[in-house]
């Protein structure tokens, strides 16, 4: 038994090896074909860390009137804390949003200069809160407008934002849904295209199937060295994909943070591994996977 | 040994290739089948080895019927014949070495007993020099010396030549049934199919006659008579 699977091995490897034709074209195919899965991968982790940074912009904040004590707010945040929906509520006192404001607004004296005319702070404290699911700052408005704050809340600025929010949770979910609809075509054009590269080089190997059939080969001592040649095959493919990948992220890194704020290299190596098991499992089971279907054929007795 | 009865074999397209043929083959025996292309010959051998199946009758080799063998069976069959093509069908991307110890390594036997074997049988083909040569690099004659030495090397109890000396000169066409001659004299049974008159006529062995499918002649020491 070991001797014989050392053999397949073997002669998995010498295919691999010296049949460097149809070797050749299939890790050209492949390595295209993990490119473009890995870029999909790429392009999951782009468009999450853009949906992030649009829903992370979102917020309802509750504004307290000057009568509430601080105790009072930290009250109201650890009940809205303990609700599902919220993911943080920050809180922000009078002087904090003071302090963010003069920053915000530094050296744009037309806007600063009424508030020194008041010569007081005419800022309310509030708590700044952010949901889990842009759906949900709805159910988080109408919490706060409850009849159980209503003594300590001044405003809620949900309803003048809400067509806003409405729509970037519009926009999140159809970037989220296109980017899967393209991924999922893309990935099957990838599958087809990989699976029929591998059909037709057993295709070129049809005759030697027969030879080895003719002289006695059990059906698993043909089939094997082709299972192999197909693991190495996306194996090989694997380590040139990432090897490509982490030399466009490296000089394309740049521009394109530049653009969207997203650093495609530190991506890239953040999730090397799994970048590298996603590669590893595509390329390997697909190439193991169409060597196995397409040799069955040439397999009948 | 072996035996074809009433063995009929018509294809999809309803040519008839083999019609009601019948003969036994004993132990040792050295069978010549003649006829002219597309009698049957090739067909006759594809049964043996149960590459095509018979629409009519049966095969026996060693008593069992080739063609109730299950699947799985059957290499352990082609495991007992040894068989040379007039195309070699060797392996191209294994070396003379490889390709006859391919035979005895889908055996299971150990890579001491394949380096002894081989390098043995390789001497008696005369290819001792060409070990390490991939088929494209090596003649006709000599690739057919290859095909004759996997054929050998795991000692089937019969070998079948189907035209060896179809692509070969004369002088190779020579060596080639030497060594088949000499392999019978060892004890195995040979079968060749040919339609060499010359070399049926020198050997003087038993000739199969086939003409359209029909077994026209069986003759212990027969000629090749054109029908």
């Amino acid at each position: 038994m070991m001797i014989s699977v050392k053999r397949i091995l073997r002669s998995g490897w010498e295919k691999f090896s010296r049949d460097r034709s149809s070797t050749g074209a299939a890790l050209v195919v492949m390595t295209v074909v993990l490119f473009v899965v890995s870029s999909l991968f790429l392009l999951q982790g782009m468009s999450t860390f853009l949906v992030e940074r649009l829903e992370g912009g979102v917020d309802v904040s509750a504004y307290f009137k000057d009568t509430v004590s601080e105790e009072e707010i930290f009250e109201v945040r650890s009940q809205l804390l303990s609700l599902q929906e919220v993911k943080e509520a920050e809180y922000i006192s009078r002087e904090e949003a003071l302090r963010r404001f003069v920053d915000a607004y530094r050296g744009q004296e037309e806007i600063l200069a009424p508030l020194e005319a008041i010569g007081r702070n005419p800022l309310y404290a509030h708590l700044n809160v952010k949901a889990r699911d842009p759906k949900q700052y709805d159910q988080i408005a109408e919490f706060l407008a409850g009849e159980a704050f209503a003594s300590a809340i001044a405003s809620i600025d949900f309803y003048d934002r809400a067509p806003l929010i409405e729509r970037l949770s519009l926009i999140t979910s159809g970037i989220r849904g296109g980017v899967l609809a393209v991924s999922a075509i893309l990935s099957i054009i990838a599958v087809l295209v990989a699976f029929n590269t591998i059909r037709l080089t057993i295709y070129n190997s049809k005759e030697e199937i027969e030879i080895m059939r003719l002289v006695g080969a059990s059906s698993w001592f043909i089939r094997g060295p082709f299972l192999v040649q197909g693991a190495l095959v996306g194996a090989t493919a694997s380590f040139l994909t990432l090897l490509f990948l982490l030399a466009i992220g490296f000089f394309g890194s740049k521009p394109l943070y530049s653009f969207s704020g997203f650093d495609v290299f530190a991506f890239l190596l953040g999730h090397f591994f799994s970048l590298l098991l996603l590669c590893l499992a595509a390329g390997i089971g697909l190439g193991v996977l169409s060597a196995a279907i397409a040799i069955r054929r040439y397999l009948r007795v | 040994m072996i035996r074809y009865r009433n063995v009929t074999k018509i294809y999809p397209d309803n040519s008839v290739a083999l019609r009601d043929v019948s003969f036994d083959v004993q132990h040792g025996e050295f069978v010549s089948v003649v006829g002219k292309s597309g009698a049957g010959k090739t067909t006759l051998l594809k049964l043996l080895l149960a590459e095509e199946r018979p629409t009519k009758g049966e095969v026996l080799f060693e008593e069992l019927s080739v063609h109730q063998l299950r699947p799985s069976d059957l290499p352990q069959l082609r495991r007992n014949i040894g068989m040379v093509f007039q195309d070699y069908k060797l392996l191209n991307s294994k070396t003379a070495y490889e390709n006859v110890a391919y035979v005895m390594e889908v055996m299971g036997l150990d890579e001491e007993t394949i380096a002894r074997d081989v390098q043995e049988v390789l001497e008696i083909v005369g290819l001792e020099d060409r070990v390490h040569h991939y088929p494209l690099q090596l003649s006709g004659g000599e690739k057919q010396r290859v095909a004759i030495a996997r054929a050998l090397i795991h000692r089937p109890r019969v070998i079948v030549a189907d035209e060896p000396t179809g692509n070969l000169d004369p002088y190779h066409t020579r060596d080639i049934i030497r060594l088949l001659l000499r392999i019978n004299e060892l004890g195995t049974t040979v079968i060749l199919a040919t339609h060499n008159k010359e070399i049926v006529n020198r050997l003087e062995r038993r000739v199969l006659t086939l003409v359209e499918g029909r077994l026209v002649r069986d003759e212990k020491q027969g000629k090749f008579i054109v029908v």
